[in-house]
């Protein structure tokens, strides 16, 4: 009994360091992340001086600001959509018993080994509109013009497709008190769509490899009751195989979208915050605020903005799986 | 006839499919090809519209400028890298032992607190770690701390400071996955070895680690890749040039219009080969580990 009691006090000693380094390196630390974006230090030198809720209401006036709320919705449904539509695609084709299938799989996936720094480097240059030295043509241009497709300026674009207000639409929008729809801040910055390409490059072979491990886990019997029972191919997929995949969807939805929220590394690698702020999101604007300009409590404020967000789509995930795995 | 529009039919759905997978490869091969065509080029090639050509004489001189370059840093990540991965493998093996075969009141709950930390943009908490880790520097040197074992100190603008950063950021990680392993470990085997006389490390010794190897695997090689391939902490974290890992540098070096594009290209391919080495002949356990990082256990 009483080297029972004794192996109980080392384990709680084994794991108190990471307890600590938890509570402090995190929790810890996202508290003082919160004072600091309610105190007035702006500069080198530390000042926790109360300020109140200042920060916040400057950071929400901000424009540059309002346009990364935009370009973070915008990533993160197009990613999103991009990476679900061609994950399950790949996954629902490479799961009909097909030859090279782990060829194909290895390679569908080896993006993800990739550093999103590496990844933007690479395809910074094959987006590139023209090389900036000569004004020639490069990468993926130089192959459009060749087939006769029209070309683009890709990240260095700075159009916003938006509503027009001069149009029926946004005249109709206009009168029922909704024109605020017809500003570029509800509009889609065409250049976000080159750092979509990039990122659903490097991560849409991790949804396929989610979805085709879904795939795997639908008994065969199923199907194959289904098909006995006079269901078409696609009637089975629709009534069996995408019902089952939910939860493979809602765990891409958490994980993809919690990475695009706080996407960083592939933005600062392409085009940094782009023309008219086209390509710019939170966690760079953080970035540049906090450590390239200094002023510390604002940065502190766009931090924290990223943090709930994040959270809001995690923390329920996170209830929700140890709930699960608590009644199983 | 039927039965040859049904044959027909899948016939042709089979050509589809793999014509989707032709297109697929192709677009995840595009880069690759660009990146080894071009760093094979001297610059007079790599800039002009024939760039999408294979290079009329092959030539290792852009690897050659840009392992130049980016040598040190090279080797600055695989300081910070190595032992960075084995200590926090070890720390997570530890952690998921305890939290699976040693449960205590309030460990269910621990956990997902724990997990969070490993969803938070780090942002949120790079103001403070960098005052701390500064704070760290000012206490090294207050204690007198010899200049032969300052590389030692865990501070700011070190890489020990850095490794500590992605231990500590790499706990809940490591953490989740051991703990998932070792659940599936039947708790029969722990109780047998108590009764005969085993104490929490025998257990863990003698039980638990000859058969972690597969846990080991997974979790050493996602954090040799997350780490190798980190830049957020790398960048900030690491002011002084000459200990920056080899993902800053090739920042820096994409980020400079007189580093040519071939040199960059050939760069970007160096950085990649580690982990792309790891992967093409580890991609097993780099699957397991990805799929572990969506909470499936």
């Amino acid at each position: 009994m009483r080297r029972l009691s004794w192996d109980r006090i080392v384990s709680i000693l084994l794991i108190l360091p990471s307890i600590l380094a938890i509570a402090i390196f995190v929790y810890g630390f996202i508290a003082w992340t919160g004072w600091v974006s309610l105190s007035n230090w702006d500069g080198l030198r530390p000042d926790l001086s109360w300020a109140g809720f200042v920060n916040y209401a400057k950071l929400f006036a901000n424009p540059r600001f309002q346009i990364d709320i935009r370009n973070t919705v915008v990533f993160t449904t197009l990613f999103l959509a991009t990476c679900i539509f061609l994950g399950m695609g790949l996954a629902i084709v490479l799961d009909q018993g097909i030859r090279g299938e782990n060829f194909f799989r290895s390679l569908f996936l080896f993006p993800m080994a990739i550093s999103f720094i590496v990844t933007g480097v690479t395809w910074r240059w094959l987006l590139a509109p023209g090389d900036p030295a000569t004004g020639r043509l490069t990468g993926i241009n130089v192959l459009l013009d060749a087939v006769g497709l029209p070309m683009s300026k890709w990240y260095t674009d700075p159009t916003v497709f938006h509503i027009q207000p001069t149009t029926g639409l946004g005249q109709l929008l206009q009168q029922i008190g909704l024109g605020f729809l017809t500003t570029p801040n509800f509009g889609i910055p065409i250049a976000m769509i080159s750092i979509v390409i990039a990122a659903t490059w490097q991560m849409s072979g991790y949804v396929m490899a989610m979805y085709l491990a879904g795939l795997r886990g639908i008994p065969e019997e199923l199907r194959e009751a289904a098909l006995v029972d006079g269901a078409s191919e696609w009637g089975v997929y629709r009534h069996i195989v995408f019902p089952l995949l939910r939860p493979v969807t809602l765990s891409v939805i958490i994980v993809l979208g919690h990475i695009s929220l706080k996407i960083f590394d592939l933005v600062a690698a392409m085009s940094k915050k782009g023309p008219g702020f086209a390509t710019d999101v939170p966690a760079y604007f953080m970035f540049e605020t906090t450590f390239q300009g200094d002023h510390y409590s604002q940065g502190a404020s766009i931090a924290i903005f990223l943090l709930v967000t994040v959270s809001l789509l995690v923390i329920p995930y996170l209830v929700y799986s140890t709930r699960r795995e608590a009644e199983i | 006839m039927r039965e040859r529009q049904n044959w027909l039919l899948r016939r042709s759905s089979r050509i589809g499919f793999y014509l989707v997978l032709l297109a697929a490869s192709a677009f995840y091969l595009l880069p690759v090809y660009v990146l080894v065509v071009t760093s094979l080029k001297p610059y007079a090639e790599a800039n002009l519209a024939g760039m999408w050509r294979i290079p009329s004489a092959p030539s290792l001189e852009s690897f050659l400028r840009a392992f130049e370059q980016l040598r040190p840093h090279f080797l600055n990540s695989l300081y910070l890298t190595i032992p960075a991965t084995i200590l926090s493998s070890l720390l997570g093996s530890l952690n998921g032992y305890v939290l699976s075969k040693w449960r205590f009141r309030g460990s269910e709950v621990l956990f997902p607190i724990m997990l969070f930390g490993m969803f938070i943009p780090y942002q949120s908490i790079l103001i403070p770690l960098v005052q701390v880790l500064q704070r760290v520097n000012a206490w090294a040197a207050a204690a007198g701390i010899p200049p032969s074992l300052q590389w030692l100190v865990p501070g700011y603008g070190s890489i020990a400071g850095l490794a500590f950063v992605h231990i500590v950021y790499g706990i809940p990680i490591t953490t989740l996955i051991f703990r998932n392993y070792y659940a599936t470990v039947p708790n029969e085997l722990v109780e047998a070895a108590k009764i005969d006389g085993a104490n929490i490390f025998k257990v863990y010794r003698w039980v638990l680690f000859p058969i972690s190897m597969p846990a080991f695997a997974v979790v050493m090689i996602w954090q040799f890749t997350s780490i190798w391939n980190e830049f957020l902490f790398a960048v900030i974290l690491t002011q002084n040039p000459a200990i920056r890992p080899v993902t800053v540098a090739l920042y820096n070096l994409a980020g400079s219009y007189i580093v040519e594009w071939n040199v960059q290209m050939a760069g970007a391919l160096l950085a990649a080969m580690p982990t792309l080495l790891v992967y093409i002949f580890l991609g097993r356990f780099f699957m397991r580990g990805l799929l572990a990082g969506a909470l499936k256990g």
